[in-house]
């Protein structure tokens, strides 16, 4: 099962001729991930890694019945291609890119509610079934097929927390970096549902970070739906008020969006939260072990 | 972006938004100069600027009566270190003034625009309760505070201006000016990558006329190429050198009060970071993500930026690399260590791609490197080290 994509995902990569993208087309690929197509406007007929390139996203749907995409395409032209991979029918969106101005989101986010497509990110790492399929920037070794869900702002702390889990022998169903933008396609609670009702995850790792009020939203969830054990870590529990750590979404302002908000609201909805981002791969495992 | 009241007040000008007359000096002589060219008996405001609120109860704001008065103000503030809620304890130096018209204050109101994170939509806030800090006004009064939120391709619309005005008590000719004032602000947001549109306090007349008397505009650092003219607004002086000199570089850099150096790639595991040097019992001197794609040259520019602190005791550097391949981080921390000669002692945590080519080269260069396996033993070496340095 898992969340998202697997073994039958179908991917297209748009900006595939873009330093980035060409470098993590071949990754995915010698992960095992299905790479049917790459788009690049002007380029539609050439080929990369033997994988064809087309025009458009239409054009290479058409052809490859692709059904997700990892986008790759320079911040000012990244909404577009989003906007174009949903027109096109994609299921699937995964953008990487960093940088793409909140109010281009902003329609964005409106526009994908008129459509099936489900986005992933901005300014995210990807999303990963161990096994069957790597869609993102992630190092794919570090993971291990198995039953914990892994749901995350944040790029390499995920990879902490995922070779926290592998090293004790713990393998994940999924792991989803839904990035830290403030306008972001799936948020936490999206991605809960579905490891909720995923019958290969047992168990989910939720890292959270400072600003937004998204994980006392989940925390809500997950007090009224949630039937696996959660594990909670929220970064930035010393960031001083105000200041901007990298993620546009992680500032303090007010009385809201501070850590100590969200970890008493997360362990209220009888979440575990580990305090340390050295004991994540412990906590799971305690509670794995209750359960 | 921040920039400062009076170019904000510049860009609510230019949308044709009502602000009283005034300029910015940056001498004593040009504010006496300024004042004279706005009238000849006053009152005048004299007005600090600062990148930070609170400026009033801080002494940064002084009503002229006289000419002299003036002088007198402009001199006390100019330079002056002006301390305020939102500055911390060090304060700021004040460099820049703006000299006003005096404003005849019958009341005041509050109006801001911004993103509504949850719900991924511009909103705006509105209460009556102007001139006060409105996350107060939020806390205790949160009933006078009123919201709207923007359809990304409706846009703002009549029912929604006329909603806000009835609420915030406007009627006939100041009811439709705020109702203009409004939607000139929403556009002002949208034309210019605004991650913030306030007007506080939004003061009317005592003839019934709406004006800005302070207004603050940040602008989405993303959204800067479409706007290259918004680099003249730009002030380096309101801005750490240090952090400045990071961005050339492409490197995050925000510096804190600690004495443990953190160079980390990824925001979120700089976070992390910084949070287990607290847990062990250390102080972070700085947060440093050096991003995804770290060369040797940039980890090296990551260095000198943290040893500029003199306060840095110990360093720790904390890397997971996914791209980023660790003997390539290793020989960039070597290099570095041995251009800058490297004094305070060195924790160095690796994981991820060719970490044990990464450790080996570390351990053969002869160099002090104190090596840590996993995050904890990582920060509690650094905080050991920094301790005993």
């Amino acid at each position: 099962m898992a969340i998202y994509v697997d073994k039958n995902t179908r991917l297209l990569v748009q900006g595939i001729t873009g330093q980035a993208g060409a470098f993590h087309t071949k990754a995915c690929k010698e992960y095992g991930t299905q790479v049917v197509g790459g788009v690049t406007p002007g380029k539609g007929g050439e080929s990369f890694e033997g994988i064809p390139i087309f025009n458009s996203v239409k054009d290479a749907v058409k052809t490859t019945q692709a059904n997700a995409t990892m986008i790759y395409v320079p911040a000012p032209f990244a909404a577009d291609a989003i906007l174009e991979a949903a027109d096109a029918g994609i299921e699937t969106i995964v953008c990487i890119t960093e940088g793409i101005p909140a109010l281009d989101m902003v329609s964005v986010k409106e526009y994908l509610k008129t459509t099936c497509s489900v986005l992933i990110g901005p300014n995210c790492p990807g999303v990963i079934t161990p096994g069957q399929c790597k869609i993102g920037i992630m190092p794919g070794y570090i993971h291990k097929p198995g039953n914990v869900g892994v749901v995350s702002r944040s790029g390499t702390l995920t990879y902490e927390a995922v070779h926290q889990l592998t090293q004790r022998g713990i393998g994940q169903s999924t792991c989803v970096g839904i990035g830290g933008d403030p306008v972001q396609g799936e948020a936490f609670i999206d991605v809960l549902k579905r490891f909720n009702q995923d019958p290969e995850t047992h168990a989910v790792i939720m890292l959270g970070e400072i600003g937004g009020s998204a994980e006392e939203a989940a925390a809500d969830w997950i007090k009224a739906n949630m039937k696996k054990p959660v594990v909670g870590f929220i970064g930035g529990q010393t960031a001083p008020p105000g200041k901007r750590m990298g993620h546009a979404g992680a500032i303090i302002s007010g009385g809201s969006g501070k850590a100590s908000d969200k970890i008493s609201a997360l362990e209220k909805a009888g979440v575990l939260v580990s305090l340390s981002p050295a004991s994540l791969g412990e906590t799971m495992e305690r509670a794995l072990k209750t359960k | 972006m921040k920039i400062h009241e009076y170019q904000a007040k510049e860009l609510l000008r230019k949308y044709q938004i009502p602000v009283p007359h005034g300029k910015a000096a940056f001498t004593v002589e040009e504010a006496v100069s300024v004042a004279k060219s706005l009238s000849d008996r006053g009152p005048w405001v004299v007005k600090a600027q600062i990148h930070a609120g609170g400026r009033g109860k801080g002494g940064g704001v002084k009503v002229a009566k006289t000419m002299d008065e003036v002088t007198q103000y402009a001199k006390s503030i100019l330079g002056m270190r002006l301390i305020t809620v939102q500055t911390g304890p060090e304060g700021k130096i004040v460099q820049r003034l703006l000299v006003e018209d005096g404003a005849q204050i019958a009341k005041e109101y509050y109006v801001a625009i911004t993103l509504d994170r949850a719900l991924s939509r511009l909103c705006i806030i509105a209460s009556p309760e102007g001139g006060m800090d409105i996350e107060e006004v939020a806390a205790k009064t949160p009933e006078r505070i009123f919201k709207q939120w923007i359809h990304p391709t409706l846009g703002l619309r009549d029912f929604q201006t006329r909603t806000l005005a009835s609420q915030m008590g406007f009627a006939g000719p100041a009811a439709k000016q705020f109702q203009d004032i409004l939607k000139k602000l929403v556009r002002l947001y949208l034309e210019n990558d605004c991650t913030l549109a306030e007007i506080n306090p939004l003061i009317q007349s005592k003839e019934g006329n709406l004006s800005a008397l302070d207004a603050k505009l940040d602008f989405d650092e993303n959204g800067l190429f479409r706007h290259p003219s918004f680099q003249e607004l730009r002030d380096l002086n309101e801005e750490d050198p240090s952090e400045t000199a990071a961005k050339k570089f492409d490197l995050s850099y925000i510096s804190l009060d600690g004495n443990i150096g953190c160079m980390v790639n990824g925001a979120g595991l700089a976070m992390a970071t910084m949070d287990i040097i607290k847990l062990e019992g250390g102080n972070p001197a700085n947060f440093l993500d050096v991003g995804g794609g770290a060369t040797e040259e940039k980890v090296k520019e990551a260095f000198k930026i943290i040893l500029q602190d003199s306060k840095v005791k110990a360093i720790l550097v904390n890397i997971f690399g996914g791209i980023m391949k660790c003997d390539v981080i290793a020989k960039g921390i070597m290099g570095a260590a041995r251009e800058l000669k490297l004094s305070v002692p060195l924790v160095v945590r690796l994981e991820g791609t060719n970490v044990e080519q990464g450790k080996q080269l570390l351990e053969q260069s002869g160099l002090k490197i104190i090596t840590a396996t996993g995050m904890k033993e990582a920060a509690q070496k650094a905080v050991a080290a920094a301790e005993a340095h």
